[in-house]
């Protein structure tokens, strides 16, 4: 994998001051250590190995079948492993059944006991360590408020709506001050709107608390809103594992490029520059050339490689832009208007549809572009990023 | 489209619960019956409850017969319910096909059958027949209904709330007490009901289980019957048949709240 700190440019919003992944010697909180996982013929996990930090907020995100639930139920105890060890804090945990672990989970289901009132449910954790009944009291309001369910302490779940059921999820999961909070598809019922402000909700907390959060998702923006690190998942292994700008901007296979956000594929072979040279040419097969960065400087002449570049770092205009690289003639096939985005589609003379999306930052247009116009697409070199996998 | 009551429909009602009711409605009425002569109105009168009460055989038969049927409601309960619970839960253990059809089995089992086998087995290893091998007959065939009941519970029963208990600190035994047993607690207390008034009105059974000195009341009523029909007989079926609605209208009411509550939650 490229590494991102070559030059003092950075790659999207990072916590500058928070990367225990690059401390060197610094040992991680959890470590999954060559495991597998078989469920009869087939193999959920393979010898899969991953570091999570203490303080992280990590995403293990992929698409549905991927291993990434099955890997979170292995740290909660709920799944034995075939091979390999989990580690957490140093220790294995292979023979710690799930109710001796320091780890809690809020469920997608979210799991709350029906017969038991919104404190009775976050009190439960507690009872079983056989706390005091007045320490007991007041940590359940603490977690209340935290959540701010306080006025809610008497109802039952079946009382409560989505979004407050998934407050007391928490809480309840909370309670014991786990070492590790594991978090499944933790907003995955919650309607769009209720979701992005629960999504900075949970980010306030897990800062406010210093727990670590280990949250599993399908959905790409949740992880990128919300993570520190997130690790792609496919087929039971780990594609990359990146902060969330790398895994953007640097992605390390074509899977994760095309997983994460929308992004604009050219397969081409390498013809000039290469081998040791910061810089790339790619032939198209219509005989049009891309020059592209190659930070690595490993490509050789002849590789097949795809050039990959996102939407939004491109530029659809009427007339050929001077001076650009790379630009590409097409039409206009589709326009869909978004409000704070439109997107066009562009169908390239050789038959390729590209996607361009380009901000609304002003409300009127001089001559909006139309269907089926001739345009330009172009980008700059360092803004497609070429992939060997 | 909305469909009115046809003639013909009516018709059919009408003749398909006086089928069915006509002849229960006749006992009830005849044994508020003034008369000794069964098929005689002779005014109203509650006497033959009163005499009812002074038949020490009928209330020796009767109070047989709710030992019995409490006994095997518990052990049917218990039994039943470690049955729908290993069905449901070990999925995939060796010859579980068979477990689940020796369970049910003795629901489509002709009773007569279920009787003689048990007489010959009672037989075989020398039990003294009477109060606890009719006991144990009853928990034979009333067991499975207490695990159908309890299994249709606890195939929509949310896993993820015993994994949330583990995850919590609770140890197995603890998350069942807890949480799962409170859960399918409706479903449990149906099963019972349904176990009592199984065990209540059964004849067929009893008949081959039991021996002297322990006579259920149907054994009793029946044996009478063969005598002539007394206005007593009538008001004793009465006040059974009025028991047994009243187990099983709880039993349904029981259950569909915890659905009902199943569907709301969660």
């Amino acid at each position: 994998m490229a590494a991102p700190e070559k030059s003092s440019r950075a790659v999207g919003a990072v916590r500058q001051s928070f990367a225990p992944w690059n401390e060197p010697g610094k040992s991680p909180l959890i470590r999954f250590e060559k495991v597998s996982k078989r469920f009869g013929d087939t193999l959920a996990i393979d010898d899969l190995t991953l570091d999570i930090f203490e303080g992280e907020f990590f995403c293990l995100l992929g698409p549905s079948g991927c291993g990434k639930s099955t890997l979170m139920r292995m740290l909660a105890g709920f799944e034995q492993l075939t091979n390999g060890r989990v580690l957490l804090a140093g220790e294995d945990i292979a023979g710690v059944p799930p109710y001796r672990r320091p780890v809690n989970m809020m469920f997608q289901s979210y799991a709350l006991f029906p017969h038991m009132n919104v404190e009775k449910n976050v009190a439960y954790g507690l009872v079983q360590e056989g706390m005091r009944r007045d320490e007991i009291r007041a940590r359940v309001a603490e977690m209340l408020k935290l959540v701010q369910m306080e006025s809610f302490a008497a109802r039952r779940p079946d009382q409560l709506s989505g979004g407050q059921r998934q407050r007391v999820a928490l809480a309840r999961a909370l309670a014991k001050r786990p070492k590790v909070l594991l978090l499944d598809e933790p907003l995955g019922a919650l309607d769009k709107k209720l979701r992005e402000e629960t999504q900075f909700e949970l980010m306030d907390i897990q800062i406010k608390l210093g727990t670590t959060f280990l949250v599993v998702t399908h959905d790409q923006e949740e992880a990128m809103t919300m993570a520190d690190r997130i690790a792609v998942m496919d087929h039971g292994r780990v594609v990359q594992v990146a902060t969330p700008g790398v895994i953007y901007e640097q992605p390390a296979s074509r899977f994760v490029a095309e997983f994460v956000g929308d992004v604009n594929i050219v397969e081409t072979v390498v013809e000039g520059g290469g081998s040791g040279s910061p810089w790339a040419l790619c032939a198209k097969n219509d005989g049009a050339a891309l020059s592209v960065d190659d930070p690595d400087e490993t490509l050789e002449r002849g590789d097949a490689v795809v050039v990959a570049v996102r939407p939004e770092k491109m530029r659809v205009s009427r007339e050929r832009p001077e001076g650009e690289a790379n630009v590409l003639a097409g039409e206009i096939w589709d326009i869909g208007y978004l409000g704070d985005w439109t997107v066009y589609r562009v169908r390239l003379d050789d038959g390729a549809i590209m996607r361009v999306t380009r901000a609304n930052a002003t409300r009127f247009t001089e001559r909006p572009l139309d269907w089926e116009e001739r345009v330009f697409v172009s980008f700059a070199p360092d803004a497609a990023v070429i992939l060997t996998k | 489209m909305r469909r009115g009551l046809s003639f013909f429909n009516v018709t059919a009602l009408v003749f398909g619960f006086a089928f069915l009711y006509l002849p229960i409605l006749l006992l009830m009425i005849y044994s508020f019956n003034e008369s000794r002569l069964v098929t005689v109105w002779g005014g109203f009168s509650t006497r033959w409850y009163g005499e009812l009460l002074r038949n020490e055989q009928l209330m020796a038969a009767a109070w047989v017969t709710l030992r019995v049927a409490f006994v095997t409601a518990i052990v049917a309960t218990v039994l039943g319910t470690m049955a729908a619970i290993a069905l449901t839960r070990y999925g995939r253990f060796r010859g579980r096909a068979l477990f689940t059809g020796l369970v049910y089995a003795p629901m489509v089992m002709p009773e007569v059958i279920t009787g003689l086998s048990l007489l010959l087995l009672f037989v075989a290893i020398d039990v003294g027949r009477g109060y606890w091998t009719i006991v144990i007959a009853h928990t034979t065939f009333s067991m499975c209904f207490v695990t159908v009941v309890v299994q249709s519970r606890l195939v929509t029963f949310d896993r993820a709330l015993e994994e949330a208990a583990l995850d919590l600190g609770a140890p197995p035994w603890k998350v069942f007490f807890t949480v799962t047993l409170p859960l399918i607690a409706p479903a449990i207390l149906a099963g019972f009901l349904l176990a009592f008034t199984l065990s209540m009105d059964d004849l067929v059974i009893a008949s081959f289980a039991s021996g002297p000195g322990a006579t259920t009341l149907p054994m009793r009523i029946y044996s009478q019957v063969r005598l002539g029909v007394t206005p007593e007989i009538n008001a004793a079926s009465t006040i059974l048949i009025a028991l047994v609605t009243v187990a099983v209208i709880v039993a349904a009411l029981v259950t569909k709240r915890s659905v009902m509550r199943a569907e709301r939650g969660g």
